[in-house]
């Protein structure tokens, strides 16, 4: 199944390439060549913030008692670990669209500014997860820094559009990463997002599977341990 | 309600120690004002640009002072393992967390006077709107001493404690440093924006916090 | 009524299996001495009783509830003496006893009752960082007393314990059953210990090696 995922993930992606640089139009007034970045930027920062998503409800699975599971945990930092690259890949990419369209490498707008604030909190939760070698050990406070983060991440977009519009003097030129899509642009678009999804599953559902690898195994070790000490216990009675 | 009176014993434990130990008059106060002499000589003593930036100078300086003293607020409890104590009181974890994360803010209080006091001296501000500034300081000492207090107790078993607390604290609370300096800006007359609008969402986030503390405060103390 | 019920319990600290599936029952009123060579694991076994430790596998059940789902209920009726005195060492004496008495739902009156009880008031204004290992073992014992606890779980109180200490310890446990007071106690001083109580239990390796019932009290 994973095979299949994969395998359609990168015609879509290499359809998304092929649209992205050839079919669609360039735009003068949006830096250029540079806007194909576009089709780059905007699918990775929707899965930086889906990643994010994931990562919170499956903390709250964990949270639960009644639905708590190894795998919540497991997907909780699969997704992560995907999501933070995401969020890096937004980045790069925004700032280098920023250059050629502001004339600076940096802006401190709302998206760009929030999304830097989303990248170190993904650092962070990603820096607590190396705190336990188990779900158990370490499942409890990631999953209660992941909903912290999740419920500040709306807060801290608020809080800095609000800031942004406060700087919305008369200026000579657009400083939002804001296009007007249409035709081929859309449709490209549209195929990046859904290829990125796509990629984001398959790398979360891969992840996911090696972190079940390593779970079973210090599942076995422990399970050994306690095996070998319950027998020899019987003897010294 | 027993909530508050628990909440009281915690905070009244933790201020006690405070006032015996001092750690936060002898070392956390003398920190942040050696940060306000160190924004000075960073911004070559430019007593124009150093009150224009006063505010946000303040609130770094209130949060790295905020890092310092969750910090301390959550060691306290390693020594002797006081923590397992609690546990074992049978406290509800969130008349802890409240009287943990309200001594903090008591703290925090004093040392945003003192602070304060020595950015009016040595950068030369004058206040206009004072009520607006004291509502913003207590909305986001609140703020800023929830999550700290919730990340402080979370890290708190860890080895790697003082390090990771300041990476997970700083990103979180980044609408407080907006908004605290945005309304410090608006009260000290440095620029027209609605200083209380801001305080309206620094309230906001501080109420938010509060729960998020009462509500995950209980499990985090569990887990060593 | 039971005081204790465990089945098959295992629990682990990170990778070690310290308890290797323990059975144990143990009655409202009895006074139960572990014993076992150290690393047996009990410790932990006290330690989990008093919830401090989570379960891998099995069922514990600690003055008939669950321990997994009244943790803080019963917490409120047992009294854990471990090797730490879970005090604050800037505040005095007196100061830290009244916070445990209070945390816990008692007086300060029981606080200073408890002092007097272990021969402490002397030293109520000194701080606790201050004091020696034999006045922090009374003082830990006289926080448990404080609660007036149902089950009181003591970790090798003898360790460290100076003689006034060891009087008011074996006042503790000679006086536990009339008090109604169910006593579990993991000492090395097997000998010295034996007449106090009304079952031994010996743990090795993380499991029940033999119990058996000894001492001159019947439970």
């Amino acid at each position: 199944m994973r095979r299949a995922l994969g395998g359609l993930t990168l015609v879509l992606l290499g359809l998304t390439v092929y649209l992205g640089l050839v079919v669609t139009p360039p735009r003068p007034d949006q830096g250029g060549e540079a806007v194909r970045l576009l089709y780059v930027h905007v699918p990775a920062a929707w899965i930086a913030y889906l990643a994010f998503g994931v990562t919170a409800v499956a903390s709250i699975l964990w949270l639960v008692p009644r639905t708590r599971r190894a795998e919540w945990d497991l997907l909780a930092g699969a997704s992560a670990e995907v999501g933070v690259v995401f969020a890096g890949l937004m980045l790069v990419t925004g700032s280098i669209w920023g250059k050629p369209t502001w004339g600076t490498w940096w802006e401190w707008d709302a998206r760009l500014t929030s999304a830097a604030i989303l990248f170190f909190l993904y650092l962070g939760y990603l820096a607590l997860r190396r705190t336990g070698a188990t779900a158990a050990e370490r499942g409890t406070r990631c999953a209660v820094a992941a909903l912290v983060a999740a419920a500040d991440i709306p807060i801290v977009h608020f809080s800095v559009s609000w800031w942004q519009t406060l700087h919305q003097d008369a200026t000579v030129f657009n400083r939002d990463l804001d296009v007007k899509i249409s035709g081929s642009m859309a449709l490209a678009l549209v195929c990046g997002v859904v290829a990125y999804t796509l990629a984001y599953a398959w790398l979360v559902l891969t992840r996911l599977e090696v972190a079940q690898l390593e779970e079973g195994r210090e599942e076995r070790a422990l399970a050994q341990a306690i095996a070998e000490r319950t027998a020899a216990g019987t003897v010294t009675a | 309600m027993s909530l508050g009176r628990d909440a009281v014993l915690v905070a009244a434990k933790d201020l006690r120690i405070e006032a015996r130990s001092r750690v936060a008059l002898q070392q956390i106060v003398p920190f942040g004002t050696v940060i306000v002499i160190l924004f000075a000589f960073a911004l070559d003593a430019d007593r124009d640009l150093l009150r224009r930036t006063a505010p946000g100078l303040f609130w770094t300086a209130v949060l790295l002072a905020a890092l310092l003293a969750v910090g301390r607020s959550a060691g306290v409890e390693e020594a002797n393992r006081a923590r397992d104590g609690l546990r074992l009181s049978g406290l509800d974890g969130a008349a802890v967390f409240l009287g943990k994360a309200g001594a903090v803010a008591v703290e925090l209080v004093v040392f945003e006077v003192v602070l304060g006091a020595a950015v009016v001296i040595m950068y030369g501000v004058t206040v206009h709107g004072i009520l607006v500034m004291v509502c913003a300081a207590l909305a986001a000492t609140v703020g800023i001493a929830a999550v700290g207090t919730v990340y402080a107790v979370l890290a708190g078993g860890l080895r790697a404690r003082e390090t990771l607390v300041p990476l997970l604290v700083l990103p979180a609370v980044t609408p407080v440093m907006l908004g605290a300096t945005r309304s410090f800006e608006a009260a000290l007359g440095l620029s027209a924006v609605d200083g209380w609008a801001w305080v309206q969402l620094l309230a906001a986030y501080a109420v938010l916090a509060v729960v998020a503390g009462v509500i995950g405060f209980g499990p985090l103390l569990e887990e060593s | 009524m039971s005081s204790i019920r465990l089945r098959s319990a295992v629990c682990t600290l990170g990778r070690f299996p310290a308890l290797a599936g323990v059975d144990l029952d143990v009655e409202a009123g009895e006074v139960v001495l572990l014993s076992g060579p150290n690393g047996a694991g009990k410790t932990t076994l006290l330690r989990l009783c008093a919830g401090l430790l989570p379960l891998r596998s099995g069922t514990a059940e600690v003055l008939g509830s669950d321990l997994a789902r009244d943790r803080r209920a019963i917490r409120r009726r047992i009294a854990l003496v471990g090797h730490e005195t879970f005090c604050y060492d800037d505040l005095t004496v007196s100061e830290n006893a009244r916070f445990a008495a209070r945390a816990g739902g008692r007086t300060a009156d029981d606080a200073d009752a408890a002092l007097a009880r272990v021969g402490l008031e002397p030293l109520a204004g000194v701080a606790h960082g201050r004091l020696s290992q034999g006045q922090r073992r009374r003082l830990s014992l006289a926080l448990a007393l404080a609660r007036d606890p149902a089950l009181l779980l003591l970790d090798e109180p003898h360790a460290g314990l100076d003689d006034r200490g060891r009087e008011a310890l074996d006042a503790v446990l000679g006086a536990a059953p009339a008090e109604a007071r169910t006593v579990l106690v993991a000492s090395h001083e097997v000998e010295r210990t034996r007449p106090l109580v009304t079952r031994e239990v010996r743990l090795v390796g993380g499991r029940i090696a033999a119990a058996e019932p000894v001492g001159k009290r019947e439970s």
